[in-house]
């Protein structure tokens, strides 16, 4: 595989990543700990695949229109809103009825993973190939693997450069808007917010809807652009890696576009270089990605710039008559 | 003058059994400096908080200008002009000041309005070419008008570089002088304070509400805070201040409301009276208030600490090249402001901070021992008698969820023989110690988490004595807890003294730390700005030593008597 190709299928396999760590970025901001990402990704797949068998079914039946625009826009949206739905759930049970967050963000994986085996049982595994094809290309249909222009910027699929233009904004409003500075003192010392009048709950309920939609369209991606239809069972694999990736780039989604650039490299080096699988070194270089993740949290722990400065008071539910 | 701008009606709040506000009345008036007087867990905060919308009373009402006011969360209390500045800032420490004061503004959008606006423009402008500019502009700004509601709903506003300059205007009025770019982690506890008034003038506070102010500042900084308190007085501003400090009660308000207990006990003119009347009514029964301080005999050289540096995890240089001496029989006060490294100096010698370097020996009768570089254990069991008091009582020196014999026999259980614990002999001594200092419990079996600070805190200092050791350190030995007990304790301190102890006591009311102690060490971030004698220092100098920049530090060794 050439260096080119390997940069692109890079690109390509950090959508995943960048929309899970820009989704929960968004929801750390604020304060709320969500370790549900994995599962959120799980729901945002199972949504996906809902909206694509509805927009199949009344293509087949009623004559709908079948083109691309439709075959996008109904599993992606479907999968923000289960995706939103499931970070609702996230916040009514933290926010409004003040559980503790390590515990309902781990039950959400489970559960996440669960929703998405019986709807993949309910609404069969084949059939979404269908619209695979309109996910992977926007711009040409038949990219020419000379021309690395083309092959670097103008191969993807839709949802990859909805990744980045969302992460890219996303990092401009926490830093530069006054939205971002009170999504910030929100997680930073709720208290403080809340004493110069600002709603906490409201926003931690805003981010944390927001940025869990924005992490299931990860699980929409691979499923329907990735694998292109094909439905994948260890998905929570790759939402821990989203949440890993959180801490790495310093709680910035607009870092996230190479965060995540950086982890996918690693996670598809061994499938790319050229090693007999039957080779037990090749297990070895499997490991790369997951080695990287604990090395960078080392790191990051350990070191004294801004990078490791998380929100003061992520994880630490609030309650105003606390004493 | 008498125009009361705030008033409460029998306010009450609860938390669970606990009644923290008992049907309390309380009347601010126009243009005057209100002290609320009581012990700690009177209440004094409970009641503020229901004002600044933080607790919502479970009773009672509240009138703001004669008018009923329900004040649900502090957005309510600013829409009142009421703003508060808490004893624990509620300032965001990664932001400059400038963003926690305008953190929160709104910003207010309406389509009607800006229409409106528009139009006058349009109306006002002069005819001819200019005018159909005008119309031009307009029919462009109209057109635009969804797009600025989007933008204004999204608070897109670029945080601007100037956006300072109208916070600076009231600092500047006030007299405050302060670096407003400056992170708030980076200020001294009196600039946050600061930050915290002019964030409650900026949102145009007329009814000014201090927690405990003075409580972690200098005299220096208590002179200028009250300076200010009496300008904005002045300048037709209303003010509470809560304390328990008498002399501040006296010097800075018009009148004093004393609370007990959660219920209101009197409201008094502060001229009319003095501070013997005023401890009786916080207290309840008529106290003495004088601290004993005995004669020092005979000193003793007990500790000899020499070039003491003590580098945190985080790479922060807490303690800078300490020298000092102990003596037997001498109560050696440290003073400083909080967190200049008073915490780290008895912990270093106590043995728990292990990267602490340098030497500190222990004279014993003829032995000396170096302690550094020892964990507390080994120290024990070296025979060196040396006693730690910490200021986090139940989370350093007691378990909370253990029952008193246990709690005492924490110190002794691993000399033990066999593996069964002797229960036997803590027994006898916890109830000594309970009989000795007056301790309120139902057994000496009860829970040692559920009793209040003051027996909580006669326990732990009973222990420590009981070992009867040469060297006592106390780190804040009197906080949080009532009057009475605190000079029970105070009185325990003397006694060790009398009896050749040497007391180590790090204090933070200078008042007491100047009438209990014989020599103070002064601390300033980090090193030993001086050393003073507590019966000729003053106030004033210690306040100097406290903030005077590190540059120049100072070893004025006063001569060991």
């Amino acid at each position: 595989m050439s260096i080119i190709a390997f940069i692109q299928q890079a690109i390509r396999f950090a959508t995943i990543f960048l929309f899970g760590s820009t989704g929960e970025s968004i929801t750390e901001r604020s304060g709320h700990l969500n370790l549900g990402v994995p599962g959120i990704m799980c729901v945002g797949s199972a949504g996906a695949a809902l909206g694509a068998k509805l927009y199949l079914t009344l293509v087949d039946s009623c004559g709908f229109p079948m083109n691309g625009f439709f075959g996008v826009l109904f599993p992606v949206l479907f999968c923000l809103i289960c995706g939103a739905l499931a970070g609702l759930m996230f916040c009514f049970f933290t926010a409004t009825l003040k559980a503790n967050q390590n515990v309902v963000g781990l039950s959400m994986t489970t559960f996440g993973i669960g929703l998405y085996v019986v709807i993949f049982q309910i609404l069969g595994e084949s059939g979404y190939t269908r619209l695979g094809g309109y996910f992977t290309k926007v711009f040409f249909d038949s990219v020419s693997a000379s021309n690395w222009f083309e092959l670097l910027f103008l191969s993807y699929g839709p949802l990859v450069y909805l990744a980045i233009i969302v992460s890219i904004i996303a990092g401009l409003i926490i830093r530069k808007t006054k939205l971002g500075l009170t999504l910030r003192s929100v997680g930073e010392n709720p208290s403080a917010a809340d004493a110069t009048g600002i709603n906490v709950q409201k926003y931690r309920y805003v981010a944390t809807i927001i940025g869990s939609a924005i992490a299931a369209l990860g699980g929409c991606f691979l499923f329907m652009d990735y694998m292109a239809g094909q439905p994948l069972y260890n998905i929570d694999t790759y939402g821990w890696m989203a949440v890993a990736l959180v801490i790495f780039v310093g709680w910035n989604p607009d870092l996230g576009v190479l965060g995540s650039f950086l982890f996918a490299a690693a996670y598809i080096l061994p499938d790319s270089i050229k090693i007999d699988s039957k080779n037990p070194l090749i297990e070895i270089v499997r490991l790369l990605p997951y080695f990287l993740t604990i090395i960078i949290l080392i790191i990051s722990s350990v070191s004294k710039t801004k990078l490791s400065n998380g929100p003061k008071a992520l994880g630490v539910t609030y309650f105003r008559e606390d004493r | 003058m008498s125009e009361a701008i705030l008033e409460l009606k029998n306010v009450t709040k609860r938390f669970g059994s606990v009644t923290a506000v008992d049907h309390v009345d309380f009347t601010l008036n126009k243009g005057e400096i209100m002290a609320i007087l009581g012990e700690n867990g009177s209440g004094k905060t409970s009641l503020m908080n229901i004002v600044d919308g933080i607790y919502f009373p479970d009773e009672g009402k509240v009138y703001v200008n004669g008018k009923e006011a329900v004040i649900a969360s502090p957005l309510d209390a600013f829409k009142y002009h009421i703003g508060m500045v808490h004893q624990h800032f509620k300032l965001v420490d990664t932001f400059s000041a400038i963003d926690n004061i305008l953190l929160g503004e709104k910003s207010s959008f309406s389509f009607k309005e800006s229409f409106k606006k528009y139009k006058d423009e349009y109306s006002n402008s002069k005819s001819g070419f200019r005018r159909v500019l005008a119309a031009l502009l307009f029919g462009l700004k109209t057109v635009s008008l969804p797009f600025a509601f989007l933008g204004n709903a999204l608070h897109l506003n670029p945080l601007r570089k100037n956006r300072g300059a109208s916070i600076e205007k009231i600092a500047a009025t006030y007299g405050f002088e302060i670096n407003l770019n400056k992170k708030i982690k980076d200020m001294s506890v009196s600039e946050r304070q600061t930050v915290e008034i002019i964030k409650a003038l900026y949102k145009g506070a007329d009814v000014l509400i201090l927690d405990e102010p003075t409580a972690v500042l200098t005299p220096q900084e208590i002179r200028r805070l009250f300076k200010v308190l009496k300008e904005m007085k002045a300048g037709g501003k209303s003010i509470v201040i809560i304390t328990h400090k008498l002399n501040e009660v006296e010097e800075i308000s018009d009148r004093v409301a004393v609370m007990a207990k959660g219920k209101h006990i009197a409201t008094v003119i502060t001229k009319e009276c003095d501070q013997m009347k005023l401890t009786e009514m916080m207290v309840g029964k008529k106290i003495e208030l004088n601290i004993k301080r005995s004669e020092v005999k005979e000193p003793k050289l007990r500790l000899k600490v020499e070039d003491l540096d003590y580098v945190d995890h985080k790479g922060r240089h807490r303690l800078k090249h300490i020298n000092f001496d102990l003596y037997g029989g001498e109560i050696l006060g440290v003073a400083g402001i909080a967190g200049s490294g008073q915490k780290e100096l008895l912990e270093s010698i106590a043995g728990i901070r292990k990267r602490a370097v340098g030497s500190c020996l222990f004279y014993d009768d003829g032995n000396i021992v170096e302690l550094m570089h020892k964990n507390p254990n080994i120290i024990r069991d070296m025979g060196v008698h040396l006693s730690f008091v910490p200021e986090d009582r139940l989370g350093m020196g007691l378990v909370g969820s253990l029952d008193l014999v246990d709690n005492v026999m924490l110190r002794s259980y691993s000399k033990g023989k066999g593996g069964l614990l002797q229960r036997k002999k803590p027994e006898r001594l916890t109830e000594q110690i309970i009989k000795d200092f007056d301790v309120k419990t139902t057994s000496s079996h009860q829970q040692i988490g559920k009793l209040s600070g003051g027996n909580v805190q006669k326990i732990l200092v009973g222990r420590e004595i009981a070992s009867s050791p040469r060297v006592l350190m106390t780190a804040y030995p009197v906080r949080g807890l009532d009057i009475n007990t605190s000079y029970l304790i105070y009185n325990i301190l003397d006694e060790q003294k009398t009896k050749g102890v040497g007391v180590m006591l790090v204090g933070e009311d200078l008042d007491v730390l100047l009438a209990l102690c014989d020599r103070i060490i002064v601390m300033n971030s980090g090193h030993v700005a001086g050393i003073v004698d507590a019966r000729t220092t003053t106030k004033e100098e210690i306040g100097l030593l406290m903030t005077k920049s590190e540059e120049t530090p100072t070893m004025t060794e006063a001569e060991a008597k």
